[in-house]
């Protein structure tokens, strides 16, 4: 006899079928898709166009975006998180939902706020102008956009884990007569390690693919775009476009693949909290 | 009894003799308020990086909307180009597109997201841990390498799906409507999936039993104690797909074609006027989205704080 919370097998056959032609059409295909289409010319060529000037310089430039924008995004997701759950202050509600604004808002237009700022017509463009320092459309405008849409990653991710965690390790340390530093250092980087990286590889992820941001700020100046912008450009471009734009992809869709293997794994080790959650 | 003495009370130590019981803490001035260290330097550094990457820059979009300068130099002209550019037929074509594609796939979403999340929960079966995995593909994978390959395999010159629809029913994919659901069901569905998931695993059995118990059948249990019960997690769930599909733009540029009032996208429209350097209309257009995504998450945030009282209710 059937149990009372279990379905027909005939339901749960067909519910299971769904899933995995779901899973396979919209997420399996696209990733054999990638790797068709970037060996399509044959392996040589594949690595050509990933040793090509411009790919290289985009690669260079992708590395040093997220090299400033991870480090940025921890910092701040450590202190945000440390200030959020080790204290009782006015408007804390408020800083947890301002923090998460760049999860709702547009890539594009993580883009468009800087443009408007630091663009020739934007508030501080005449200035910049004068003063020969260029932000849009090269590498310190490329950071913000980056910062911008990767902002909340790692804090996200911390903030419930410290929550979780309690203050009262970190208290009796206090008590036993450790500075700051050491309180830190010894006692809750060690408890809250996984949840930093798990953050850091997501905000890296995020960082590296970036499109819409990066597409307002980084114009089309050739040496100044990024992996993503590159690819496009190839897309774009008439010789032997697409399987070019697929091998430059195939490197983001390698990196992706690792990420998700991370993520996984610090999730079934219940290291981190998925990062997409309501609460 | 408790006695307090009034040293006691300002958070002195007590005098002998009094007796303390049970009595929280008074704190002393400021510096007894925050027991562990750097609370100012902490949020301090939040708040500057907050306002210096999210918030200046936020108020700087909403300000160039009402800023007038050498192209409209008062504050009625600013204003009134604005308005134009956010009520242009090209950009109301654009918020429809956006916004009734992004429902459309949240919807989709919603659908096949409540599949995945009930087998996940509730069946055995090889691969699963798997398919667990690759839910969140799309989050991890860069929107515009999975644009990229959504447009190949809806193409109709040569893709792997798109040629078959086109050859056979004559329909096409890439570069009309059609590829920007595709595209915006891809990115939305692991939203929907991990709010359920939860959800799903607390159901209770015994509600379950005692419906069949009853004599309800297993439809009838579905629909009148399993669906009220993670209704409002299907619910945010779609609504967090919705909002990530109307921001969307990776993943369209390449499947949508770009083409002005049938396939353009709001996002697209306001990187057409940046380029157009209409600094002001790109402000405008930004604003409009701005405030519907304010409407969204103050619409999920309704949504929770309803659960949460319901359930405080019940």
């Amino acid at each position: 006899m059937r149990r009372a919370t279990a379905d027909n097998w005939l339901v749960r056959y067909l519910l299971i079928g769904i899933v995995f032609a779901f899973i396979f059409i919209f997420l399996v295909f696209p990733v054999c898709v990638i790797l068709i289409e970037a060996l399509h010319n044959g392996f040589g060529f594949y690595w050509d166009t990933l040793c090509a000037e411009h790919s290289l310089t985009a690669i260079r430039l992708t590395l040093l975006v997220a090299l400033a924008v991870v480090p940025l995004n921890t910092l701040f997701g450590i202190s945000a998180a440390w200030a959020v759950t080790h204290f009782q202050f006015r408007g804390k509600a408020l800083l947890i939902s301002l923090i998460e604004i760049p999860l709702w808002v547009s890539p594009v237009i993580g883009g468009l706020v800087f443009a408007l700022i630091f663009g020739r017509q934007g508030w501080l463009g005449t200035w910049l102008d004068t003063h020969g320092i260029q932000i849009i459309f090269a590498y310190p405008g490329i950071v913000l956009g980056t910062a911008f849409v990767t902002f909340p990653f790692v804090a996200r991710g911390l903030i419930p884990l410290m929550q979780s965690q309690g203050k009262a390790e970190e208290e009796a340390a206090l008590t036993l007569g450790a500075n700051g530093w050491q309180l830190f250092w010894r006692v809750t980087f060690p408890k809250i390690k996984w949840g930093v990286l798990y953050g850091m590889i997501l905000c890296n992820a995020r960082a590296m693919g970036e499109f819409g941001a990066v597409s307002v700020l980084a114009g089309s100046v050739e040496d100044r775009i990024t992996v993503p912008l590159q690819i496009e450009q190839y897309y774009l471009g008439l010789d032997q476009g697409m399987p070019r734009a697929f091998a430059l992809a195939s490197i983001l869709l390698f990196l992706s693949v690792v990420t998700l293997a991370i993520k996984v794994g610090l999730e079934w080790r219940r290291l981190a909290h998925n990062i997409i959650r309501t609460h | 009894m408790t006695v307090i003495s009034s040293e006691a009370k300002r958070g002195g130590t007590p005098a002998h003799g009094d007796f303390v019981f049970n009595q929280p803490r008074v704190p002393s001035g400021r510096r007894r308020k925050h027991i562990l260290p750097g609370f100012h330097l902490t949020l301090g550094f939040t708040l500057f990086y907050l306002s210096a990457i999210v918030l200046v820059p936020l108020l700087a979009l909403l300000l160039k909307t009402v800023t007038p300068n050498a192209d409209y130099p008062d504050l009625s002209k600013v204003v009134r180009h604005v308005f134009d550019v956010a009520t242009d037929l090209r950009s109301l074509d654009s918020y429809r597109l956006s916004f009734g594609l992004s429902f459309v796939a949240a919807l989709i979403n919603g659908f096949f997201g409540f599949i995945a999340a009930w087998t996940l929960i509730r069946y055995k079966f090889p691969g699963k841990k798997i398919v667990d995995a690759l839910v969140d593909l799309p989050f991890a994978m860069p929107t515009s390498v999975a644009g990229l390959a959504l447009t190949q395999i809806f193409s109709k010159h040569g893709g792997y799906i798109g040629q078959v629809l086109f050859n056979w029913f004559g329909w096409q994919i890439s570069y009309t409507s059609w590829g920007i659901l595709i595209a915006l069901t891809f990115i939305g569905f692991p939203f929907v999936v991990r709010t359920l998931q939860p959800v799903m695993a607390t159901l209770a059995a015994e509600a379950e039993e005692a419906a069949a118990c009853l004599g309800a059948n297993r439809w009838q249990t579905f629909r009148r104690v399993i669906l009220p019960a993670v209704y409002p997690a299907l619910l945010t769930g779609v609504m967090l797909a919705f909002g990530r599909a109307v921001g969307e733009y990776g993943s369209i540029v390449f499947i949508s074609g770009n083409i002005p009032y049938l396939t353009e996208i709001t996002p697209h429209l306001i990187i057409m006027k940046l380029e157009e350097y209409d600094y002001v209309g790109a402000a405008g257009l930004g604003l409009v989205m701005l405030l519907m995504s304010f409407f969204i998450v103050a619409a999920i945030n309704l949504l929770q704080h309803f659960v949460i009282h319901r359930r405080r209710l019940a």
